[in-house]
């Protein structure tokens, strides 16, 4: 047997990916496949050499790209997705997910170098987004795309462009607010310092001129920066609501009156770097609260990866239709790689359907003539023929998305700790506020207006309001760090309140397109090597599982290759007739009852055995499943239930695990959770999960690439986090209790400036001492304990 | 002492120029996107003739 040479399998020097051939060279570098190889021979030719010195692959693998731009000439297409247009100039933001080093943005911002009609292109890295100024009179839309596709860098063009959408509307001023109170803030500290030291008799006329200074600085912090407070108290109050911008609000306003009157009646210094101090500290914890991830969209629904149009058979004749003008008759074509946007009869072709947006099943499934294929699917192999039966909109799919659950309101869900507590406060305040001023208006009145005013301004719930902020935005970037984005901070809250857990199956619990694979036979070293040169011509994925198991082998000369599409490959090699496929294919029957996936092997007639494949759940789903007592644990799964038997030994009780459940049951099971006032957390990754993700009262998609599509959510999580979810549930009980603890710290700082403030004898020194300490107090305490916090449950 | 008027007048002045360039620096977008300027600084600029022209 002669040894072998190859120790080292070869990368492909575009992508990275192994090389299962060593048919694809150029330059004595090996490509995996003759996609990356034409986008080597493209750059090389155009002298762009560096792309590949800057890191090693950086490409994308082309193996399974194949796409039409053909709508992208359509006007009303056009129109649509371009930012701006006129006779000499274009502008168009594509959202390019495979950005992800120095060389693509190196590329990237060269394009001129392949198309001079090309004026400027500029990548925005951590939007994945760029921007292009052409010439539409030297290369139109379709041209750009096509060349973008060549060189690798395809832009993901869907109906609903939700990334540029969410990035577009961002622009607040808060930042601004921020600057102009921070710039009042410091300057009226300056002036108000000669104020609390003492200043001699012949500098009291410094003293007016300050205070006017004061007045002057208070007027924009009011009126601009902290203008929002007295919208949202505005707005809520005509609402019935009493949330905390009420005081906050109040006491923004009676401080700005008190030192006016103060300062113009020459009575006091009044509290103008309180009340700029305030306002700056207030929009900071807002500014922390923010947090943005560019690259990531929690609202994406089915549109988001739909394609634009479609190509439709109409008089003998193709041409792009948009969608929502594709109505039901239509003749379509859908070829290798394209999404079927709507339910549809097969008419011609070899119909194999990858439906792992759908479900998260990652293996292509076969279909015959006649059979109705429904949308969300993707076609892999040869180009189909498809009449459309119903609309887009009305399609088994798309239709969950007319479900009460997407157009109810979001605030209907749990309220937050902050809300709850801020009515009472709200209450209390004002009712000790008027007991201080009526205690004392019998014997005193200005000695009343005193004490009713101190008391607004010293318990402004100034320290209770950045609590929340501080310690979710520290909560949320330690989950950040573990791979699980949460959508906002009050998610942080809904997480430690539940109490159910629901799972989707394929995708979620599974590991999306790796099964573990199995040889169940003995093959000598010529049959590996005949299995391997079958394998290596088909695409399939479990074809190349095999290739990848069998490892690098020598390919023989291939005759009267047939893939038989969901069944299997017949091959010709070297005179040996070599058979890989299903049960129906070798035996010509299907066997029921099994756990694995099949493959069996068969050479010359003669049976050798088969590759077994079966599914891998997540790492620490046992650690996950045994949340179980405190938490109800639930298995909604879209599949058959072959492997409920294997699933018992994660979950204990049967009776919590529900197969051939449609996307409507999932939601419908949800509601009936909630029902039984359980507290319901889903998670799933499917577009099928969609509607029960949206009921739930916090929807979680399980993703194996967050950049890839995933549906609508108030968290994303990682494959790669799942084995922490127990830790990140323990970690969301332990921040609320945080923000329970450091809500008594804030309580306590209030109980002390209100009985000075009671007896009407608030001094400015005392109250611009007592808001920045507690504000201090709580920023440090929070973000300190947030980070025991995660340390004690691993998280950091 | 009546210089700390003029004194204040400066100091105020200065800080005001200082806001209104912030304002203006975030006006034109340059704190939009404060990652990839990072990026394209590490990258050569080409010579302009080493593509295979000779």
């Amino acid at each position: 047997m002669p040894e072998t040479l190859t120790l080292v399998k070869p990368h492909c020097y575009h992508c990275g990916e192994e090389c299962l051939t060593t048919a694809y060279e150029t330059d004595q570098k090996q490509f995996c496949c003759q996609g990356c190889q034409s986008v080597y021979t493209i750059l090389s030719g155009a002298g762009f050499c560096s792309y590949y010195t800057y890191n090693d692959h950086p490409g994308t693998t082309r193996l399974r790209n194949d796409k039409k731009y053909d709508y992208l000439s359509d006007p009303t297409i056009l129109a649509e997705l371009l930012d701006y247009t006129d006779e000499r100039l274009s502008i168009i933001t594509l959202y390019i997910p495979h950005i992800h080093c120095s060389s693509c943005l190196w590329l990237l911002e060269q394009l001129n170098r392949f198309n001079p009609a090309i004026a400027y292109s500029r990548v925005d890295f951590l939007k994945k987004q760029l921007i292009v100024r052409f010439d539409p009179k030297g290369i139109n839309l379709q041209q750009l795309v096509e060349l973008l596709n060549d060189i690798g860098y395809e832009p993901l063009i869907s109906l609903q462009d939700i990334i540029k959408k969410q990035n577009k509307e961002v622009k607040s001023n808060l930042v601004q607010k921020i600057a102009v109170a921070g710039f009042c803030f410091g300057n009226v500290m300056l002036l108000s310092f000669p104020e609390y030291f003492g200043l001699s008799a012949f500098e009291q006329n410094f003293k007016t001129f300050f205070g006017y200074l004061n007045i002057l600085f208070g007027i924009p912090v009011v009126f601009y920066s902290g203008w929002g407070y007295f919208v949202s108290a505005w707005h809520n109050i005509r609402n019935k609501i009493l949330n905390i911008d009420f005081p906050l609000a109040l006491g923004i306003a009676v401080l700005f009156i008190r030192t006016v009157v103060e300062i113009l009646t020459h009575s006091g210094a009044g509290f103008a770097d309180t009340l700029c101090g305030l306002v700056f500290f207030l929009l900071v914890g807002k500014f922390v609260q923010q947090k943005t991830y560019h690259h990531i969209s929690f609202e994406r629904d089915y549109r988001s990866f739909f394609p634009v149009a479609v190509q439709v058979i109409a008089e003998g004749k193709e041409k792009p239709v948009p969608l929502a003008e594709l109505k039901t008759g239509h003749r379509m074509v859908i070829r290798h790689n394209e999404i079927i946007p709507a339910d549809a009869m097969l008419l011609q072709g070899e119909a194999l359907i990858d439906f792992s947006f759908v479900t998260g099943e990652a293996v292509p499934v076969n279909r015959t003539l006649g059979e109705i294929i429904y949308a969300g699917g993707r076609q892999t192999g040869e180009a189909i023929e498809l009449e459309v039966v119903k609309p887009v909109s009305q399609s088994y799919l798309t239709q969950l998305w007319n479900n009460e659950a997407f157009t109810r309101k979001q605030d209907t869900r749990m309220k937050t700790f902050n809300e709850t507590v801020s009515k009472y406060f709200t209450i209390v305040l004002v009712a000790i506020a008027v007991g201080a001023l009526l205690v004392w208006l019998p014997f005193n009145y200005r000695r009343g207006i005193d004490a009713f005013t101190a008391v607004l301004i010293v318990a402004c719930p100034c320290a209770l309001a950045l609590s929340t902020p501080f310690t979710m935005s520290a909560a949320l970037s330690i989950f950040d760090r573990n791979f699980f984005y949460l959508k906002n901070t009050a998610v942080v809250e809904q997480l430690a309140r539940i109490n159910t857990l629901v799972m989707d199956k394929t995708g979620t619990i599974t590991t999306g397109g790796s099964k573990s694979i199995g040889l169940d036979a003995e093959l000598n070293a010529e049959q590996r090597q005949l299995i391997f040169s079958a394998c290596t011509n088909s695409i399939h994925p479990l074809s190349r599982m095999i290739c990848k198991y069998l490892g690098d082998l020598i390919k023989l000369p291939v005759t009267g290759y047939r893939e038989i599409p969901g069944k299997g490959i017949t091959a010709n090699v070297n005179g040996h007739q070599v058979r890989v496929g299903n049960d129906e294919m070798i035996f010509g029957e299907v066997k029921e009852g099994n756990n694995l996936t099949r493959v069996h092997l068969m050479i010359d007639d003669a049976y050798l055995g088969y590759f077994g494949f079966q599914h891998e759940y997540r790492a620490g789903l046992e650690t996950v499943t045994g949340l179980s007592p405190a938490y109800e644990l639930y298995l909604l799964s879209g599949d058959q239930d072959h492997e409920r038997a294997e699933l018992l030994r994660f979950f204990p009780d049967n009776a919590h695990l529900f197969f051939n459940q449609s996307p409507q049951q999932k939601l419908d099971h949800i509601s009936q959770l909630q029902q039984k006032g359980l507290k319901v957390m889903m998670l799933g990754d499917g577009l099928n999960d969609s509607g029960a993700l949206k009921q739930s009262d916090l929807g979680v998609a399980v993703t194996d690439n967050v950049n890839n599509f995933s549906p609508g959510s108030d968290a994303i999580m990682d494959g790669r986090a799942f084995n922490k979810l127990p830790a990140f549930l323990r970690f969301s009980k332990d921040t609320v209790k945080i923000i329970h603890i450091s809500f008594l710290i804030s309580l306590t700082y209030n109980l002390i400036g209100l009985s000075y403030a009671v007896t009407g004898t608030l001094s400015p020194l005392i109250a611009a001492v007592l808001m920045p300490l507690s504000t201090a107090t709580i920023i440090s305490f929070t973000t300190l304990a947030t980070h025991f916090a995660a340390k004690r449950r691993k998280l950091l | 002492m009546s210089i700390i008027y003029f004194l204040i007048g400066c100091s105020v002045f200065l800080a005001l120029a200082f806001l209104i360039a912030f304002f203006w620096a975030q006006k034109s977008g340059q704190n939009d996107d404060l990652f990839t300027p990072g990026m394209r600084i590490l990258l050569d600029d080409e010579t302009k003739e080493s593509p295979k022209n000779d």
